[in-house]
């Protein structure tokens, strides 16, 4: 099962790569008001079921994907 | 019996400073022994442990995130569980932070470039076995060399942090943007500690600073102490 992990630097934590692509995408002369980098995960999940492979992506992550002191995480199952 | 108590430094696929920390602990009286992170003990008799800088598995994900999955990891836990002093210097700070041994976590530099230069730090405690030679409020002149130097707690952590005396180094001077300008933090129990500034390549004036001999020379002594009682 297609499983897709989005880690994110958690809000309110200063991101300066966020803002380095801000700036330089200012630079380009794109009217961005603000950028945060995240990082993104495609895995391919053995469940039996959509709800277990978002179980074990969410293990994943608390376990090893994010480090919850500073990022967030969100979970895509595919087709659920 | 040996005079020279036995430090077990670490190795990584990526470790770079392992050789250097090694020559500085022998150069302070220790017998330093490489150990593979595929080593699932401590070699018989180790006073010490170091996890060493470099960019172990690559840096890959997070600094030190794959690395606290060596299988030599689960010796060092137990090895601090029973009060053994372990340093972890940079990549070995981050692979403790990653690894729940010490708090916080290591991340880009405000900046965002890589940081090589002398850098001066103030000690904050000399309560632990890793500064013990060192006087309240000293300033050190060691070297730091790191893309992802800069240390985060969030306030409720870095505040109990504080109360509890675990904040041990502090720069001196902007350095990379670190909660608190803090560049060395300790555990409750005052036994791991692990700081971002290299003290092994600062043991010889003839390289600049001779502070970092001040830490490492502690940590033989420790290494010693601890070799004597479990003997």
């Amino acid at each position: 099962m297609k499983v897709t992990v989005l880690v994110r630097p958690k809000h309110g934590i200063l991101d300066p790569q966020g803002e380095a692509v801000q700036g330089s995408l200012r630079k380009l002369g794109f009217a961005v008001g603000g950028a945060r980098v995240g990082r993104l995960v495609d895995l391919e999940v053995e469940a039996a079921s959509a709800q277990e492979a978002r179980d074990q992506a969410e293990r994943m992550c608390q376990e090893l994907l994010a480090n919850p002191l500073i990022e967030s995480f969100e979970i895509e199952v595919d087709g659920a | 019996m040996s005079g020279r108590p036995r430090i077990a430094v670490l190795v990584f696929p990526g470790s770079n400073d392992d050789r250097d920390a090694a020559w500085s602990l022998g150069a302070l009286g220790a017998d330093a022994e490489l150990v593979w992170h595929a080593e699932t003990e401590l070699p018989q008799g180790t006073g010490a442990v170091v996890l060493p800088g470099g960019f172990s598995y690559g840096d890959y994900l997070r600094c030190g995130a794959i690395a606290r999955f060596a299988p030599v990891l689960d010796a060092v836990r137990e090895f601090a569980a029973d009060g053994g002093p372990v340093l972890g210097i940079c990549n070995g700070f981050q692979i403790l932070c990653e690894a729940g041994l010490l708090p916080g976590v290591l991340r880009r530099n405000r900046e965002l470039e890589f940081i090589c230069r002398d850098v001066r730090l103030r000690v904050e405690r000399t309560d632990t076995p890793f500064t013990l030679r060192c006087e309240q409020g000293q300033e050190l002149t060691i070297p730091v060399k790191h893309g992802e130097g800069s240390w985060y707690a969030d306030e409720e952590l870095y505040d109990e942090l504080e109360a509890g005396g675990q904040v041990v180094l502090r720069y001196a001077e902007d350095c990379n943007g670190s909660v608190g300008d803090v560049a060395g933090v300790c555990n409750a129990e005052r036994n791991v500690f692990g700081l971002m500034p290299h003290p092994e390549h600062a043991v010889d004036p003839l390289l600049g600073s001779g502070d970092g001999a001040l830490l490492l020379a502690a940590l033989v002594d420790a290494a010693r102490g601890r070799s004597l009682a479990t003997a």
